[in-house]
């Protein structure tokens, strides 16, 4: 009986999200109290029975309800718990269920925190969320209801894929989900600054706390999905240009682009269009997303047009989102005229840089991610779009930004003043040189893009330092705002040092090994001990014990395993890895190869662990950033726009 | 030297545009090195593939086709679309789901005797998983495995 309450609280919480959508945009289109009010209520109602018909469809994984189709396919009675928790969002219809239940977190969040904002304008935000959650229930009761029941009931599950049975894809998806669905809230926001044909600093300072909380669970989420491929699927790599992993990446890009576009908006009243557009584009680009990953487009464009009605409902609700928004922004850009003008060299320009560099890697990253469907669906042939294309249209907007936001941040608004800061940037760059050739003597790699890249890194973080330095020095204050800045911008740092140093130096050889044979990479010599049978809750697995010893000493001992998953019968590789400040070690068993003799990875990874610790410094930044005082001031005074403002608070 | 506000747009606006058109010729040029075609073996056969030229096959891989020197990382194999095989040749680990009858796709170049000799095998994520090139090559040849075929979806 229950999973009929669940499907019946997902039919009303459809209901009620209907009449938030009405309420909503009429309520504050006629600036009616009464309907404003309800619109607000219809929140909390929807957002009670989409957390009833999650909490339904989590019991029945934990109770092991297999008459339900969907658990019975994604679970089994031996699954460990966590996983049985995690299974939900483990395929489609769950993960709608995942994304409907965090667009009502999300709005009742914005319904609640945000009463310092005028009523219309509150409404209608809502009104906006409302529709999304509309379109995004409809298709779930439509065409996936994950409530569906087998008859007869299936005996034991199909398991959950062993790939997903791992702590980091239990907390990937909803962190990006939080963030994709936070695109929606920055896109409420700028639709309804357009019904209101009010745009002005006050809406950025609103806006941003937003944009900033879905950019960094945005940033965790993708952090984490690139740290389990490292370790579970890929064999060592962290990121493959996957188009799934493209999909929510692309996101991304604009999300920082936006975030930055919405500082000029707030200190300077200008971009404003702009803004308008990407937050636009941000949330496109995360149902596009969400098309490509659940319409199986990716598997093949003819599986599309076999089984479209997924495919179809999302396209429409996608094309829908994007020309809606499309024709109120050509009907109400025109009204918002921003005249003020600035410096070739001030912050504005270098915020107008990074808005360029970040849209333009993004769309290329587009055009490689969509160009293969295209050729498919034409029939021009069947091709695939090489990582080296996305390392150049990644790389090459994105070195000179990492180097630009080095002297951006010290830029002043409205005028070129960077003179008087020659001498800073020429010593933090001789310092960042300095550190360069340090890491590249130690990594004994010489080449110009190594070089390029650790200075890059390193200057970044140096430039960084030196405002909150100074501003500490001199007995200043230091804002949450201009801290969080200085530290988003330090894992841009680390991210860009991590990357350099993988991408320049790492080792990966494949070797048949027998039990007390060993091979050398990097200076690190691998041994395989041993071999013996292990079992875990629902797989047997070959461990190995590989040792690494470096000069003679013992650093690391490593337990690779081959597991085999009894349900699935599917065999899965767990790496041993040994993970230092300085280099990961890594070693996966292949297959046995015979006459005792198994087919191993060894890895050396010089500074991976860089890459993810910089993009969650990155996230930790953006939380500081977001406790800025501005934010909480209550029904803040019409201040006109400080022009003169501090420059780092940006 | 004063710029007028008009200039300082101008040059502005020069200067993205001119990193616009940088960027993307790069992009071109990327684009146009990195697309690989895939060959069905039927299409390898009949000699469609440019000699020397990287390319990707995919198929069937037959009942019986792998072989192994004992003790060696190098794997010999075939892989079929049903009406041709092509002969791969791989050195090093191959994906957890490769298996005879599992639908792969290899990377890499045909050497003088006609062998594929790859240097990356994939067999992805799912055990029901069948790449989609390989499934719709497959589907031409109208192989009663095609309904066994049924594409898993790829992971979130």
């Amino acid at each position: 009986m229950t999973p009929e309450l669940g499907h019946f609280a997902l039919a009303l919480a459809l209901a009620l999200a209907l009449a938030q959508t009405f309420f909503g945009l009429m309520g504050g289109w006629k600036g009616r109290v009464r309907w404003m009010d309800a619109a607000h209520s219809a929140v909390m109602g929807q957002t009670v029975f989409v957390v009833i018909a999650f909490s339904l469809l989590s019991r029945a994984f934990m109770t092991n309800d297999f008459s339900v189709a969907y658990v019975a396919n994604n679970s089994n009675s031996a699954l460990p718990a966590l996983f049985k928790f995690s299974a939900l969002w483990g395929a489609h219809e769950g993960s709608l269920v995942l994304w409907i239940f965090i667009l009502a977190l999300w709005s009742l969040a914005v319904s609640l925190f945000s009463k310092s904002l005028p009523e219309t304008f509150r409404a209608r935000v809502v009104g906006i969320l409302g529709l999304v959650s509309v379109g995004f229930l409809a298709f779930t009761l439509g065409t996936s209801n994950p409530f569906l029941r087998l008859l007869p009931a299936a005996p034991d599950g199909a398991d959950l894929n062993p790939l997903l049975q791992d702590f980091a894809l239990a907390v990937h998806p909803p962190m990006l989900y939080a963030g994709y669905v936070g695109t929606a809230v920055a896109f409420a926001f700028a639709c309804s600054a357009m019904f209101e044909g009010r745009l002005d600093a006050t809406w950025a300072r609103w806006t941003r706390p937003w944009t900033t909380v879905a950019w960094l669970f945005l940033t965790v989420g993708i952090a984490l999905g690139s740290w389990w491929a490292y370790y579970e699927l890929g064999w060592g790599g962290w990121w493959f240009w996957d188009p799934v992993e493209n999909a929510s990446f692309m996101p991304w890009l604009v999300c920082t682009a936006l975030i930055h576009s919405l500082a000029v908006t707030e200190k300077r009243g200008l971009f404003k269009s702009w803004t308008l557009l990407l937050a636009i584009l941000a949330f496109s680009l995360s149902l596009l997303g969400t098309f490509l990953v659940r319409s199986g487009v990716l598997v093949s464009v003819h599986s599309f047009a076999s089984d479209p009605s997924r495919g179809i409902f999302i396209l429409g609700l996608l094309t829908f989102f994007i020309i809606g928004s499309l024709v109120l922004f050509a009907w109400r850009a025109p009204l918002l005229q921003s005249t003020a003008g600035f410096g070739l060299f001030s912050r504005e320009a270098f915020l107008l840089l990074n808005n360029v560099l970040l849209v333009v890697s993004a769309a290329l990253i587009l055009l490689g991610t969509l160009w293969p469907l295209f050729m498919d669906a034409f029939s021009l042939g069947k091709i695939s779009v090489g990582p080296p294309y996305f390392n150049a249209v990644f790389l090459v907007p994105g070195l000179p930004l990492v180097v630009a936001i080095g002297i951006g941040m010290h830029a002043t608004w409205k005028q070129s003043r960077l003179a008087p800061k020659a001498v800073v940037f020429a010593v933090i760059a001789t310092i960042a040189a300095v550190l360069a050739l340090g890491f590249m003597v130690w990594l004994s790699h010489y080449t110009l893009l190594a070089a390029i890249g650790f200075m890059a890194g390193v200057f970044v973080i140096g430039s960084s330092l030196y405002e909150p330095w100074q501003r500490w020095r001199g007995g200043h204050s230091l804002p949450a705002a201009v801290l969080g800045m200085a530290l988003a911008h330090i894992g841009v740092g680390m991210f860009t040092i991590g990357v350099t140093g993988v991408e320049s130096s790492k080792i990966e050889r494949d070797v048949a090994l027998g039990v007390g044979d060993s091979t050398e990479v990097a200076g690190y010599v691998f041994k395989l001990e041993s071999l013996k049978a292990v079992q875990g809750p629902n797989y047997n697995a070959t461990e190995g014990e590989v040792t690494v010893r470096h000069d003679g000493d013992l650093v690391a001992t490593l337990h690779p395993q081959k597991r085999n998953y009894w349900v699935r019968t599917m065999p899965m590789t767990e790496a041993g890895i040994s993970v230092g400040p300085g280099r990961d070690l890594f070693a996966a068993l292949g297959e046995d190869l015979g006459g005792g003799r198994w087919s191993v990875r060894v890895q050396y990874k010089p500074l991976i662990r860089y890459i993810w610790l910089g993009a969650l410094v990155m996230a930790l930044g953006g939380l500081l950033a977001t406790a800025d005082r501005r934010y909480r001031r209550r029904r803040p005074e019409e201040v006109a726009v400080a022009s003169n403002s501090a420059p780092a608070e940006g | 030297m004063a710029m007028t506000p008009r200039r300082k747009r101008l040059v502005l606006f020069g200067s993205v545009l001119v990193g616009v058109a940088i960027a993307a010729g790069i992009a071109t040029l990327a684009f146009r090195d990195n697309l690989q075609y895939f060959y069905n073996p039927s299409e390898v056969a009949a000699g469609k593939v440019p000699s020397g030229k990287r390319f990707r096959v995919g198929g069937m891989v037959p009942k019986g086709s792998i072989h192994r020197e004992t003790g060696s990382l190098t794997v010999n194999f075939e892989v079929t679309d049903f009406e041709h095989t092509v002969k791969i040749s791989y050195s090093g680990v191959l994906p957890d789901l490769f298996r005879e009858g599992q639908g792969i796709i290899a990377h890499g170049k045909l050497d003088t005797q006609g062998v594929f000799v790859a240097d990356e095998v994939l067999a992805k994520h799912d055990e029901k998983y069948m790449p989609p090139e390989v499934r719709d090559s497959l589907k031409k040849t109208h192989s009663p495995e095609t309904s066994a075929a049924a594409a898993g979806a790829s992971k979130s």
